[in-house]
């Protein structure tokens, strides 16, 4: 069983990033000429935040590349839609293609950046964000496929649960839908990479500080020399 | 020019019975063959094991079947956003089977291209890959998985013509190609049924080939699952 941890100081911390500031800070990892995939939720939010000035196309994996922004009201199309579900419309280059060829996309390692959401992250960077026994079955959609090929893999997540139990563990606890497959994090704590050591500190939120993440890691911490406030 | 049109929806599903396997294209709401799953509805088949991404919504789609107790078996990559579902999974009146959407298309594909099986890294490490063969690739592991056999798959184009060719719209592509020529059956409904000789050969997403049966599609509502806009400047 996980032990409840110290949850005292997080509770209070008003330090933490809201969801639009998680997915600002994972928009510094886009750069010039990626084809990202964004997952649903937070990941949706980063589009929002990639600098002007940069060439990125967005995959979604029910069918197309070059996603924009959501239509104008009275312009949806029920034929142009994302993996949300959601009405998008498309930007110039823009191309539609069948479920096949996406995944072909993504197991081929044609995209370069997957950022999804996750329910618990372990040390050694596995995921499980699908199903929750007894509770949540909904499928895994497109996230086994994504997280089985992609080479780089961001997660963003909260760092605990309503509870304040961590989720960055040292095992997850619920199935997984991955093993050994992210390379880095972004909560609304901190900013981590995943090292065969466990989970490299490397930026904190704004205000928090490294106590209080230690406090909200149950997996093993690396920590080494000071570490910087996020920028965005 | 080998024509593949039928007269409509009744002859588009003939042969369709209790126990068979049926693939039914689309992702979400969009690009689901309503004509054909209306009929489905209508005839009563029941025992089915449907192979689609997703299980429609409580009133639409798949939904219809369920609804009805026609399904016995679901096989889904993801079945969120429908209530009837989730009481008769829970409740064990419906088998189903969660598998990861790459794999899903994968598998479709295999059984259009007469591949029996292939590997994929998808789902090793999880429970998708109990009881499956895994083998190394490239210091990667794999698993086997196999292609679909169904009897029938219900595919949606954009357009189509007497030859049983198909022109896909946007996002609503999805599944549907990959479902063409996977089952022994392939029923193709489309929104505009034209002569043979009027779309042009170079922008055919599928040959008539996979296609065995076509009709003209009526009254398609295109429900969206999720309206998400912004407001004009």
């Amino acid at each position: 069983m996980k032990s409840a941890l110290n949850k005292e100081p997080l509770e209070k911390n008003h330090n933490m990033l809201s969801k639009e500031q998680i997915a600002q800070r994972i928009a510094k990892e886009v750069k010039d000429g990626y084809y990202v995939n964004l997952g649903i939720g937070i990941p949706t939010l980063v589009a929002n935040f990639v600098p002007n000035g940069i060439a990125v196309e967005f995959q979604s994996e029910n069918g197309v590349l070059g996603m924009g922004p959501f239509p104008f009201e009275g312009e949806e199309d029920p034929d142009v839609i994302n993996a949300g579900k959601q009405t998008i419309t498309t930007l110039p280059g823009a191309s539609f293609f069948d479920s096949a060829m996406s995944f072909g996309m993504i197991r081929g390692q044609h995209v370069d950046l997957t950022i999804l959401g996750a329910m618990e992250v372990s040390q050694n960077g596995d995921i499980a964000n699908w199903k929750i026994p007894g509770k949540m079955v909904k499928g895994m959609g497109g996230a086994m496929d994504l997280v089985a090929s992609a080479e780089n893999i961001i997660v963003a997540m909260m760092h605990t649960n309503r509870e304040g139990e961590s989720k960055l563990l040292k095992n997850c606890s619920l199935p997984l839908t991955g093993v050994n497959c992210i390379n880095k994090v972004v909560s609304n704590l901190a900013v981590l990479e995943i090292t065969p050591d466990g989970f490299k500190l490397l930026e904190r939120a704004p205000g928090v500080s490294v106590e209080e993440i230690r406090a909200a890691t149950e997996g093993i911490l690396i920590i080494e020399g000071d570490i910087p406030e996020m920028t965005f | 020019m080998i024509k593949r049109t039928v007269t409509g929806v009744e002859q588009a599903l003939e042969g369709v019975q209790d126990g068979m396997t049926l693939m039914v294209g689309g992702f979400g709401l969009s690009g689901i063959p309503e004509n054909s799953i209306a009929q489905l509805v209508k005839a009563g088949v029941k025992d089915l094991t449907c192979i689609s991404n997703n299980a429609g919504v409580d009133s639409f789609g798949l939904g219809l079947l369920l609804q009805g107790k026609q399904i016995k078996k679901m096989i889904s990559s993801y079945v969120g956003e429908n209530d009837e579902f989730e009481r008769q999974m829970l409740s064990g009146e419906l088998e189903v089977d969660l598998i990861p959407q790459g794999t899903l298309a994968e598998r479709c594909r295999a059984a259009q291209a007469g591949i029996p099986a292939f590997f994929t890294p998808a789902g090793y490490g999880t429970e998708v890959a109990e009881n499956k063969e895994v083998r190394d690739f490239n210091g990667k592991p794999h698993i086997l998985e196999h292609a679909f056999k169904a009897d029938f798959a219900f595919v949606k184009a954009w357009k189509g013509d007497e030859a049983g060719n198909l022109i896909f719209k946007g996002t609503a592509r999805n599944f549907n190609p990959v479902m063409c020529g996977a089952a022994t059956i392939t029923v193709a409904e489309v929104e505009e049924l034209v002569p043979a000789g009027t779309l042009d050969p170079n922008e055919i997403h599928i040959p008539g080939i996979f296609v065995k049966r076509i009709f003209q599609g009526t009254n398609y509502e295109k429900r969206i699952e999720q309206r998400t806009v912004r407001k004009k400047p």
